[in-house]
């Protein structure tokens, strides 16, 4: 173990399998920085958030390719050369410029091995950011998880820890699908023990973050660190919480959820998107439907409201679910009468 | 330089009035009271007046993430603009678009942009509705460099030019997009010999003069006025801070922007000609120097004092009516 940074995970992950599987290359937009520049060496820059720093001193600019600004462009090259037998990991900045690239996630790299009777694969991956928290405005601040959890032959990864970050990259890299990687933007800072060497997570297998017996608590990403603030302050007024990491929307690992609930009867699900046909609706449906007679009080959602997100501190702090929220919430569930 | 008295002294105003907006925010984004994302067009000023004062209010621009320039030149309320950067209650967007969505119906003004390419298929829709209402209104849409590269920037070039619209594309090539220089990212010649493939009519023109490009525009809008079509112009043109602010600006040649200081500024090349000329002295510089100090200063006292937005006004605005 080593303690690393978020980001630094997700380098780590990078680097690994660069080594490990030459058909694996990355490519964006400034993802080396300066490639083809007449002033200066390529390599300044290494992603905007600086996840793909130093990969190309070791793998070449062959590797590791800088695009120009074609969203569309980059995703469908990285599902063409996927579909060729390449294993490219794209970055798309922030998930608000996929609208761009949607046909080809869309259309194309989710439905091929569908289409063509099961014969082809498409083991693209494409990391992108998302989440609110910096006041960086309804086009810089979206969480658009749901929207390609909904799409069927796309499976969608959104890691909450340091450890969990490079244990879901590698394993979107080794995935024969496409992928869809969500890195939140204030996360990237945070940092953790993380296993040296190779280490994957399998997809489809929630974390089980904190034990307990009143509520259970679902939440990915960001979300998930806001609810242990919850679950603290719970603690001392004697309610104790289940939280639970699905870590990849799709595969979802329902079981984790379903057992919780019927061990608490009480559900809430936190997420930062509006509130319909949401990642937090779909979990309140799954639990609804299976899990009903256990349930001792309705099931919470807390998003964030039906509207973009805002600019102004004050705006944005108010579409973010807080802890206070979740806290509420708890409370309320596990006082219904 | 055909331009009257009142003419030149606005064109000035204008570009001296985007310049220290936009010292005003390099000083003040280091201090933290700036939320979010600031992109400044310091350095480009020709380039956004020179087009603007051959628009009218019935004519509609949009913009880019380096769009402050572009608002104010379109005539957007400054002291609403800088309360919007703010993120106060009363800005010209009541807080929720902040630097990169500036906007104002009012003045024709479609939007600063987020998303890098968004601007031209909207300023062609602008366009399109200009044609049909046949008043001779046009649309202008400004974009970087970068922007020339998107998928939907060249769908709305040849959708402008099949439907012969009033659409003119203005690139301001600034050389590089983020960290990127242009010549790696833009396969042909130039983005004017790229767009010419699109049949439209394409100048080149010098940025860094507002009388080139005043000239240029002139006489292109007019056209376009007329029923000509689409026409666009790739201006060259220099950003005198990073891509955003802290930004090291490594990818730079040594001297460029110190060059580019000295020998590229507008705001400079401007004050020269027309003092040279004897247009006007140094002391209407002067004055309408003062004029712009106190605007800027009076803008960012009332941006402080503004009131900041109620968290409840999140979910307004979001439809018309639901
Ligand atoms: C669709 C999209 N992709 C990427 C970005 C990130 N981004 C913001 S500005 C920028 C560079 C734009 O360069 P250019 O068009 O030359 O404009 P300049 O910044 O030079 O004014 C990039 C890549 C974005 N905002 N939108
Ligand atoms: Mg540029």
């Amino acid at each position: 173990m080593t303690e690393k940074t978020y980001r630094e995970a997700l380098t780590d992950a990078l680097f690994l399998e660069m080594r490990r599987d030459e058909n694996v290359f990355v490519m964006g937009e400034d993802v080396v920085g300066g490639t083809g520049s007449p002033h200066a060496e390529p390599g300044f820059v290494g992603g905007v958030f600086g996840v793909t720093g130093g990969l190309h001193e070791e793998f070449g600019l062959e590797r590791c390719i800088d695009m120009p600004i074609s969203e569309a462009g980059i995703a469908g090259t990285a599902a063409g050369a996927a579909l060729a037998g390449k294993r490219p990991v794209a970055e798309i900045m922030f998930c608000d410029f996929m609208g761009l690239c949607l046909d080809q996630l869309m259309n194309q790299a989710a439905k091929f091995r569908y289409m063509f009777g099961g014969k082809a694969t498409c083991p693209m991956v494409l990391r992108t950011t998302y989440g609110a928290g910096m006041n960086a405005a309804s086009q810089h601040s979206q969480s658009l998880h749901p929207l390609v959890t909904a799409i069927p032959g796309l499976k969608v990864a959104m890691p909450s820890t340091p450890a969990d970050a490079k244990g879901l990259l590698s394993t979107a890299i080794r995935d024969d699908d496409p992928v869809i990687f969500f890195e939140h933007k204030t996360l990237y800072t945070i940092s953790g023990d993380v296993p040296d060497g190779e280490h994957l997570v399998p997809f489809g297998k929630a974390r089980m973050v904190s034990e307990g017996d009143d509520c259970t608590l679902v939440a990915t990403g960001r979300m998930v660190s806001f609810c242990e603030n919850a679950a603290q302050a719970l603690a001392d007024d004697g309610i104790t919480c289940d939280i639970i990491d699905p870590r990849t929307t799709s595969p979802l690992d329902e079981d984790a959820i379903l057992d919780s609930v019927e061990k608490t009867g009480r559900l809430v699900v936190v997420d930062e998107t509006p509130p319909r046909c949401s990642f937090a609706s779909d979990i309140a449906a799954l639990a609804a439907g299976e899990v009903f007679s256990s349930l001792k009080a309705p099931i919470k959602q807390i998003t964030g409201p039906h509207s973009p997100v805002p600019f102004a501190k004050e705006l944005e702090g108010e579409f973010v679910p807080s802890p206070t929220k979740i806290r509420d919430a708890v409370s309320e569930v596990v006082n219904f009468k | 330089m055909q331009l009257a008295r009142e003419e030149l002294e606005q064109a000035y105003k204008q570009m001296k009035t985007i310049r220290e907006f936009e010292e005003h925010l390099h000083r003040e984004i280091m201090t933290g009271s700036i939320p979010g994302f600031t992109h400044l067009y310091a350095g480009q000023e020709a380039v956004a007046v020179g087009v603007c004062e051959n628009l009218t209010e019935a004519d509609f621009i949009t913009s880019t993430h380096r769009g402050h320039g572009h608002c104010i030149a379109k005539g957007c309320d400054v002291i609403g603009m800088m309360k919007e950067l703010y993120g106060k209650a009363d800005g010209l967007c009541k807080g929720k678009g902040g630097s990169m969505h500036v906007a104002d119906m009012d003045v024709g003004m479609l939007g600063a942009n987020g998303i890098v390419g968004g601007g031209p298929p909207l300023a062609t829709g602008a366009a399109l509705a200009a044609k049909l209402d046949g008043k001779g209104s046009v649309a202008v849409s400004f974009g970087g460099d970068g922007s020339c590269n998107q998928g939907p920037v060249f769908e709305s070039m040849n959708i402008a030019a099949i439907l012969n619209l009033p659409s003119i594309f203005v690139y301001e090539n600034n050389r590089y997009s983020e960290h990127t220089h242009c010549d790696y990212v833009i396969a042909s010649e130039s983005i004017a010999s790229r767009v010419e493939g699109f049949g439209i009519h394409t100048v080149k023109a010098n940025g860094f003069d507002f009388f080139e490009v005043h000239e240029v525009m002139k006489e292109l809008i007019a056209k376009a006025r007329e029923g000509n079509g689409p026409c666009a112009v790739e201006f060259e043109t220099t950003r005198f801070y990073g891509h955003f602010e802290g930004d090291p600006q490594n990818y730079r040649a040594q001297d460029e922007l110190k060059n580019d200081r000295e020998n590229n500024d507008c705001i400079t090349i401007f004050k020269d000609k027309v003092t040279e000329a004897g247009l006007l002295s140094d002391d209407d510089i002067n004055k309408l120097d003062e004029e712009v100090n106190s605007l800027i200063e009076e803008s960012v006292d009332q941006a402080k004092k503004s009131p900041l937005p109620n968290p409840e006004d999140v979910t307004t605005d979001v439809y018309v009516s639901y």
